[in-house]
């Protein structure tokens, strides 16, 4: 099954084309095909980490490739390449995106779209596990696109307001200037390897010291672009608050658990240029650990100040995945691989959950919520499942991951990334308590008559809420499996990568912190403690108007905008006004002058005789061609045709 | 390799085009005809880039196939526009351009 790992992405992609064109024909419209292919997808899924894990050790990646054809001694075609990290990615992303398919069904019941809706997301899950799957950086460039494509639709899926298309063309603009930054650097890496697309042979190229230590570096850094782009970090990350104008299964699908966690694939992937490039294992500080720093707090304290509950989650994806790409900055490749496997679980719960939650009480924000505890008590535990695996809280699955980043960043020397991870996991604690107690708690504010979700929405809930709660076990010590399966293993290369044994201290510190964010959050909002600080202590006041206006950053895109083109513009204008038009008026008057004499000599004698000779013979021969000009297109196409019959006549008659 | 099958197969298609062309009235059922058209084309280019047993008939197929977007694209935009305006696609109507 591992050889033929190429079907998990080929059922989606012919679902896709089954739902397209006979979706609206079938009894439930396309979705029942979409549900069908993606079981199948998951069980093909499941068989192949079955037999990854049944292997024996050292396991060796699966390979599969098939030519196109060969350019210039270069290879094009598609390829597999299948090892642990993209078993683990194979079985979340289908499993993720089943999930959603079925909670679909609930949440888009009665859609004016609704079978496009379907043939969009397999799609998108077809390109996922294309992008997944591959072994060359060329076909990982194309689902990468296609990826990005499916989440402009998806984003864009309600068009007829223009919000959501604005924030659909916003995410496109935004990812799209990442990737140009990944095309250079997959053009960069391309020649740095010998004119090889292929991954395998880039990472043990790069480890083995054959590439020049700055060739990586600018290869690597150009790569990131396209990861910051769209795995929305600091400063690109403005795209994906406002991709949660889509539907929510899509945010929950694409924007929490799959596609933005494409970006932290790429890295893992490829980490060979990334480790080399970037000095990694020198430890102190380096740029990808840095944006994933910078983003992990940023948005986090962007989480606090946010009234829509999609958004809250939004600014807490961006934060995680802050996270992971700090971890792989920080060299901690199987901790960061990890977050991500647990963080697509308890963030799809979650965002799954604020579906139900808006589906009940007809509006995104927490405003109109509160009190909804006893009225949807199945959205309520898993909700509070999910948030408390988010936070970080023994024994569920944040937990785990959350500690094994914290301990790579002290054990690789980063002590500074530590410190950032600590707050992170605090204020990780303390925005998910707000976004509980603001939905769930106190009396219910909204308008409308809240109600439990039906059982299409709850059951995807609750299976979920089982890996949220489980899956961090699976690397809990005296367990330690999940390492195993998953490792960054380039044949020929010494292993580089360490892993750490679990830390007691640093882990009762990490649950400490995240507890210590729950009860401060608690204080301020079931005590009342602090309240109104903001509006008495003026620094805080000034903080809080940075968060509301999410750090000027949008202002600050549209000010450089501005900023370039209003002095080119003005600058441009005093030249034409000046400059340009002297030089132009002046000509004028000298050409003026000569064209009166001209006119009286040779014009009116000379020209207009000739003139008006080939005149009359022009016109009596245009009415003699008009009669072809018909205006019918038809006539032309047939005279075309029928030339063109009469020279291929021609044609083989003299040969 | 059969590469006579083919070219039949491309001939048949291409008259239908022709015919779709110069006998439909439907502005869009003409643009499909050329689309026709131009598929015949890319199968000949396929067919004999198989017999040849090189790549550059794919290739040529590649920008036939794009070519066609564009040209589409621009053709349905024009009928689109004319539909507006006329409320009628009818190409026999069509003699604005009379000389």
């Amino acid at each position: 099954m591992l050889r033929n790992a190429w079907l998990i992405p080929l059922i989606p992609a012919l679902a896709f084309f089954v739902i397209l064109f006979f979706g609206k024909r079938l009894p439930r419209k396309g979705s029942e095909v979409g549900i069908g292919a993606l079981t199948i997808a998951f069980v093909l899924a499941l068989i192949c980490a079955g037999q990854w894990i049944g292997k024996e050790t050292p396991r060796e990646a699966a390979h599969a490739h098939h030519t196109w054809f060969t350019f210039g001694g270069t290879d094009f075609g598609f390829g597999i390449h299948v090892d642990g990290l993209t078993v683990m990615m194979l079985v979340v992303v289908t499993f993720i995106s089943l999930m959603v398919h079925v909670y679909s069904t609930g949440y888009m019941h009665g859609d004016r779209r609704y079978t496009y809706f379907f043939a969009a997301l397999s799609l998108f899950t077809a390109a996922m596990l294309l992008l997944v799957v591959s072994d060359n950086t060329l076909q990982l460039m194309i689902g990468w696109e296609l990826v990005g494509l499916c989440s402009f639709m998806l984003i864009g899926h309600w068009w007829e307001e223009g919000v959501n298309s604005g924030a659909a063309i916003k995410a496109f603009i935004t990812t799209r200037t990442g990737d140009v930054g990944l095309m250079l650097g997959i053009i960069t890496l391309f020649f740095a390897a010998g004119r090889n697309f292929d991954i395998e042979h880039l990472n043990h190229a790069a480890l083995t010291g054959e590439i020049g230590h700055g060739t990586l570096l600018v290869g690597a850094a150009l790569l990131f672009l396209g990861v910051m782009g769209k795995s929305a970090q600091f400063p690109l990350h403005v795209w994906l608050p406002d991709a949660m104008a889509g539907p929510t299964p899509v945010s929950a699908l694409i924007h929490a658990a799959t596609m933005v966690v494409a970006g932290v694939y790429l890295v893992a992937r490829v980490y060979g240029p990334f480790f080399v490039g970037f000095s990694i294992d020198a430890g102190g500080i380096n740029v990808v650990a840095l944006i994933g720093a910078i983003t992990v707090i940023i948005a986090a304290a962007l989480a606090f100040v946010q009234d829509d509950v999609k958004k809250v989650l939004a600014y807490s994806t961006i934060s995680q995945l802050g996270y992971m790409v700090m971890a792989l900055g920080v060299g901690a490749w199987g901790a960061g691989i990890f977050h991500l496997f647990t963080h697509a679980f308890f963030k799809a719960l979650l965002f799954l959950g604020s579906g139900s939650l808006i589906h009940a009480v007809h509006s995104n924000n927490m405003s109109e919520m509160g009190g909804l505890r006893k009225k949807m008590p199945t959205t309520f535990w898993t909700f509070i499942v999910g948030s408390v695996a988010l936070a970080g809280i023994f024994p569920l699955a944040g937990f785990w991951s959350k500690d094994e980043i914290l301990l790579g960043a002290s054990k690789n020397g980063y002590p500074l990334m530590l410190v950032v991870g600590l707050i992170g996991a605090f204020m990780t604690a303390a925005y998910m308590t707000r976004a509980c107690y603001l939905i769930f708690a106190g009396e219910y504010r909204g308008h409308a008559h809240p109600h439990e979700s039906p059982p299409s929405m709850a059951w995807p809930l609750r299976i979920l809420a089982v890996p949220a709660v489980l899956a961090g076990l699976l690397n809990a010590p005296g367990i330690g499996l999940f390492n195993k399966w998953v490792e960054f293993d380039i044949p020929g290369v010494q292993p580089f990568l360490h892993e750490h044994d679990f830390n007691y201290g640093l882990a009762g510190l990490s649950l400490l912190v995240a507890l210590a964010g729950i009860g401060a959050a608690s204080a301020y909002y079931f005590r009342g403690a602090f309240n109104g600080i903001s509006d008495r202590i003026p620094i805080l006041k000034t903080g809080e108007r940075i968060l509301v206006n999410k750090y000027y950053l949008d202002d600050l895109f549209l000010a450089i905008i501005r900023g370039i083109q209003y002095p080119v513009a003005k600058a441009a204008y005093w030249v034409n006004q000046n400059v340009i038009d002297g030089v132009v008026n002046g000509m004028g008057k000298g050409a003026q002058a000569g064209a009166y004499l001209v006119y009286d000599v040779i014009d009116q004698r000379v020209i207009d005789g000739a003139v008006n000779g080939a005149g009359l013979s022009a016109e009596e021969g245009g009415s003699i061609l008009r009669n072809v000009q018909s205006g019918r297109v038809q006539q032309y196409a047939a005279m075309l045709f029928g030339a063109a019959a009469v020279l291929a006549v021609g044609l083989v008659f003299l040969t | 390799m059969y590469l006579n099958e083919f070219l039949m197969l491309a001939a048949v298609i291409f008259c239908l085009g022709v015919y779709g062309v110069l006998a439909r009235k439907n502005a869009v059922l003409v643009l499909m005809s050329i689309e026709l058209m131009l598929n015949a084309v890319n199968i000949n280019l396929i067919a004999f880039g198989a017999f040849r047993d090189n790549v550059i008939g794919q290739v040529f197929a590649l920008f036939v196939i794009t070519i066609a977007a564009a040209e589409v694209g621009v053709g349905l935009a024009i009928v689109l526009l004319i539909f507006r305006n006329r409320a009628d696609i009818d190409l026999d109507e069509l003699d604005l351009m009379k000389g």
